[in-house]
């Protein structure tokens, strides 16, 4: 019974998280494929933290008709994405090209990941360093400790 | 010393960029097409459909092209500035009529008066696409030489006309 209850839960819970209602016919599994990844990647700039997928601002259908369209003449991922690029800038792509000015922001976690364990392996082998210790010291400091004089 | 100034000057540092970060508008995207040739369009004027104007017939001249819609409420607001604009006779200011009812847009520009030497209609918002349109109204200004010089997202005011929009005109004018 229990699965059973899980199960129906579940499928309550589950609402799909797309509002493209849109109903296009792909020529090709592929081309289906390509729209769909593109819809997910490309912003909305209507309302800035969406995707064309999960938007129905009117930009955001055109902009789905408009990459339809273009894949349907055959265009490819890349021309559809230098389109969009073309027009509304960079902030159209959720995931940035990898060019000069983008650099920091693909390697900068990276670089400070190295940072980070710059100084940990340097502390840590401060730490590791055998302490010097003054031998005639230790030595004075264990006779006094071993003459155990009784105490007046 | 260092122990205090390292963090201390990282703190500072963060502080400096988030406050600078905060006052910049997300909404406000910076166009591509700054100084690059305005895109191409040729479409029926509002007035008489069977008219067409195209960037071609802009050529040679600065003029300003103005998106707005019936439908679009900051269009409203701004009516006054870019009638103001246009009253000054300095450029050739074309209304783009984006994504409109063609008899809405018309009884708008009846109700509110006419700034615009012509209205050019982009019913399915195809050009509005070309010209990188995303929040109507938007204003660009377009050089002699066929470039786009500035463009100006949201409702223009007197203050961003006259501050920001004016001093280009007098500048591509000269």
């Amino acid at each position: 019974m229990k699965p059973l209850l899980l199960f129906i839960l579940l499928g309550i819970c589950w609402i799909p998280a797309q509002a493209a209602i849109e109903a296009y016919e792909f020529d090709s599994p592929q081309m289906e494929a390509d729209y769909n990844q593109l819809i997910n990647e490309l912003r909305c700039l209507v309302c800035q933290n969406q995707n064309l997928s999960g938007s129905n601002a009117e930009l955001a259908q055109d902009l789905r008709r408009e990459t339809y369209q273009m894949l349907q003449q055959g265009k490819s991922q890349q021309e559809v994405v230098d389109f969009m690029v073309a027009r509304y800038g960079d902030f159209v792509l959720y995931r940035p090209q990898f060019k000069a000015s983008t650099y920091l922001l693909w390697l900068g976690p990276f670089l400070l990941l190295l940072v980070v364990l710059f100084v940990v392996i340097r502390r840590l082998r401060a730490a590791q360093k055998p302490v010097e210790v003054d031998t005639a010291a230790l030595d004075n400091a264990r006779q006094l400790l071993e003459r155990n004089e009784p105490r007046p | 010393m260092i122990r205090f100034a390292l963090p201390l000057g990282i703190f500072v540092l963060m502080v400096g960029l988030l406050g600078y970060g905060l006052r910049l508008d997300p909404k406000i995207v910076p166009s591509p097409l700054i100084d690059k040739p305005a895109p191409a369009f040729s479409l029926s004027t509002l007035e008489d459909p069977s008219r067409q104007l195209s960037t071609v017939d802009m050529a040679g001249q600065v003029w300003v092209l103005n998106v707005w819609a019936s439908w679009c409420v900051s269009c409203r607001a701004e009516h006054e500035v870019i009638k103001s604009l246009a009253s000054r006779n300095l450029v050739t200011v074309v209304g783009l009529n984006y994504k409109d009812d063609p008899g809405d847009a018309t009884r708008w520009l009846k109700q509110l008066g006419n700034p615009y030497a012509t209205s050019v209609v982009d019913r399915d918002g195809r050009v509005g696409i070309d010209w990188g349109v995303y929040g109507v109204p938007e204003t660009f200004v377009i050089g002699a030489d066929g470039m786009i010089k500035y463009k100006h997202i949201g409702p223009v005011t007197h203050e961003s006309l006259e501050q920001k929009i004016m001093p280009i005109l007098r500048e591509l004018l000269s």
